[in-house]
């Protein structure tokens, strides 16, 4: 049985001022120009409800740009403790495609070995969804790929039908957030008929861009690993790493010691790294091994279409479209995978 | 922030102790470790150890011992940056920490029975060391066995003592070659894969075993199919740059495989398709 419940827009507030007094509260902000940031906010004043995706993902609360890896101590010898640094937090208003990053991510450090860093942080943040009623710009593939309705990963979730929030309770942690702060209703029949009609009015909105199904991908990325398209996009591209940065599914690290003025103590951190950086791949003995920008651009697009299928069976392009709207370059993700098909005549 | 410690994360240092060390030539300097209370390290020849040093840094070295020395074992590093430097000032006694053993080595339990072929260049030696080493140690569950061994001047050879006892061998077919000679060599001179026609073997029952630079592969690979031997009867080791040994930063992998646990031992038949293995 699926629960659901009603917050009245009035009741947002309260709601925003109960949970940010127990924890950290994450939402989107606007930054103007039309770019928002997850930050944290303490009224629901702050919070920008519609808005496109932020600059940079969710990703940052579950894998920090630098996070802790280990403490470490040389006074006497190679000592060290392991830990793990989290802050207890409600993220709030996460779009689906970023819900899919997340299980994306999820799924990376589950993998043996399991990476406790990642799954001790993970737990200590509770997810608060929120639907898009409309799509949120012509870079945006999310319908393409199926994320453009919610698919799991959340606590709560709430969709917009203007007076009030239908929300979805979908863990113990989202009844818990109910039960305490005492602004929710129950849903009654007429509440779901109107989400229904939303859903319906989306079918329309938010559609697929590219005439073939998605399952045709690992097809069309299996016809063109010698397509002059990379060539193309590579000899564009300027490596700066922005859209592995802002891409809510690229996790690819450093690890390095940061010593204490003392030299003596220090830490040794996860810091994010990119593939599209010409020396990610170099070796001691000077070859490296993606040195072109199309071998790195290649990867890249293989690391979101083709690898992931193969090891876990699901696609790491959420289809936010944030590396389109970043790339200085003005490479698209959607032109590119539209000249693949155009290139292979996928059907 | 919140802070709680974690007992059992993929990146705890072992504290291991440098029992030995010795310089073997201006760029290479050997070492002997042993892990806390003499633990044996448990590995298999070709696979490798995250070697670490806090303030500096982490760095992947290949255990170039045998798994039949059980309690300690060896390392050889070049110097060629951070951590290799700091590395090569440590003597008896110091501290250093240790991850892994990581990768999938060499394939023994394919190897037994069966004829050698080692094929080594410069520092692939090091991790090739520990499955000759192993061979020797457990000589009579091996067919023939031949190493060849290239270096580019002769006092860039490493392990020449060794390298003098396996020459001695009567169940060893030794040769090496250096690609520029000094006034005392009498060996050869040339590139290494000169010598690959002029071996002795049967193709059928040879299993090689490639350990060089990433250029050297291409040209040993065409001459041992050249001698006809099988494909998936070639194996090879890959170096990439790493920097987790779990599968997870990104740094060594080619195309959907992670050098680091898919590897870095690796059957040529399996990567030969694989863009920018080999
Ligand atoms: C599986 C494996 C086994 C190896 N075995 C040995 C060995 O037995 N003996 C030995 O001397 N060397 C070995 N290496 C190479 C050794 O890991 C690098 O030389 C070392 O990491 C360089 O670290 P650094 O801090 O001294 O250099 P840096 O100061 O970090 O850089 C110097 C150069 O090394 C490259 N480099 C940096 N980090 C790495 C890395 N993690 N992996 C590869 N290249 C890197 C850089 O791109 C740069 O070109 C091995 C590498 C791999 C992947
Ligand atoms: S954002 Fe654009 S220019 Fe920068 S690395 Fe990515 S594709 Fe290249
Ligand atoms: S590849 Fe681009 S569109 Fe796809 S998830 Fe990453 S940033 Fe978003
Ligand atoms: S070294 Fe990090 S993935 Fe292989």
């Amino acid at each position: 049985m699926q629960i659901y419940k009603i917050l009245k827009k009035s009741n947002l507030d309260s709601l925003v001022s109960i949970l940010s007094k127990k924890q950290k509260f994450m939402a989107p902000v606007s930054k103007g120009l039309n770019k928002f940031a997850f930050e944290s906010v303490t009224s629901s004043k702050d919070i920008a409800l519609k808005y496109i995706p932020t600059i940079l993902a969710p990703k940052k609360y579950f894998m920090p740009q630098y996070e802790t890896l280990i403490e470490y101590d040389t006074k006497e010898g190679q000592n060290m403790k392991a830990v793990v640094e989290y802050e207890n937090m409600v993220l709030f208003a996460v779009h689906t495609c970023d819900l899919a990053g997340i299980q994306c991510l999820n799924i990376v450090f589950s993998d043996r070995p399991k990476d406790l860093n990642y799954l001790v942080r993970k737990n200590k943040i509770t997810i608060i969804g929120l639907e898009c009623n409309e799509v949120c710009d012509e870079y945006s593939t999310c319908a393409f790929m199926d994320n453009d309705l919610p698919n799991g990963g959340y606590d709560l979730f709430f969709t917009d039908l203007g007076e009030y929030f239908i929300v979805h309770v979908n863990t113990q942690m989202g009844d818990a957030i109910i039960n305490d702060t005492k602004l929710f209703e129950d849903a009654t029949v007429s509440h779901i008929n109107e989400l229904e009609k939303l859903r319906e009015k989306k079918r329309k909105l938010f559609i697929n861009q590219f005439g073939i199904d998605r399952q045709k991908i690992p097809e069309l990325f299996d016809k063109s690993k010698e397509s002059q398209i990379w060539d193309d996009i590579g000899n564009r591209c300027l490596s700066c790493g922005n859209c592995t940065n802002v891409c809510p599914t690229c996790y690819c690290f450093d690890v390095m010691d940061v010593q204490n003025l003392d030299l003596k103590t220090g830490k040794r951190i996860r810091v994010w790294d990119s593939c599209q950086n010409e020396t990610f791949a170099k070796v001691s003995g000077g070859e490296s091994f993606r040195e072109a920008r199309s071998d790195r651009k290649r990867h890249r697009f293989y690391r979101k279409f083709k690898y992931p299928v193969n090891r876990y069976s699901r696609f790491f392009c959420t289809g936010c479209g944030r590396c389109t709207r970043t790339c200085m370059a003005k490479i698209s993700l959607l032109e590119t995978l539209e000249l693949l098909i155009k290139e292979n005549k996928v059907k | 922030m919140k802070k709680q410690i974690l007992n059992n994360s993929e990146y705890i240092i072992k504290k291991a102790k440098v029992v030995r060390t010795k310089k073997l030539t201006d760029l290479e300097k050997f070492f002997e470790i042993s892990m806390p209370n003499n633990e044996s390290l448990d590995h298999d020849p070709g696979q490798f150890v995250e070697v670490s040093l806090f303030g500096v840094g982490e760095a992947p070295i290949s255990i170039a011992s045998s798994p039949t020395m059980r309690n300690s074992f060896d390392l050889c590093v070049r110097r060629v940056g951070k951590v290799t430097s700091e590395m090569h000032k440590l003597e008896q006694g110091d501290e250093i920490g240790i991850r892994g053993p990581f990768g999938k080595g060499f394939p023994i339990r394919i190897l037994e029975g069966n004829d050698l072929f080692f094929i080594a260049g410069g520092l692939g030696i090091v991790p090739l060391r520990s499955l000759i080493n192993y061979v020797i140690d457990n000589r009579r569950d091996f067919g023939n066995v031949n190493i060849l061994l290239g270096c580019k001047t002769p006092d860039s050879m490493l392990f020449g003592d060794e390298v003098e006892i396996w020459q001695k061998r009567l169940d060893v077919n030794f040769n090496c070659t250096v690609d520029k000679a000094d006034p005392d060599w009498a060996g050869n001179v040339g590139l290494i894969t000169s010598l690959i026609p002029g071996v002795n073997l049967d193709p059928d029952r040879t299993f090689a075993i490639v350990v060089g630079p990433p250029i050297m592969y291409k040209f040993v690979i065409k001459e041992l199919i050249a001698k006809k031997i099988p494909e998936r009867q070639i194996y090879l080791s890959l170096e990439r740059h790493m920097k987790c040994g779990l599968g997870r930063c990104g740094h060594c992998q080619i195309e959907d495989i992670y050098c680091c646990q898919d590897g870095p031992v690796f059957c040529y038949d399996q990567i030969k398709k694989i863009r920018g293995a080999i």
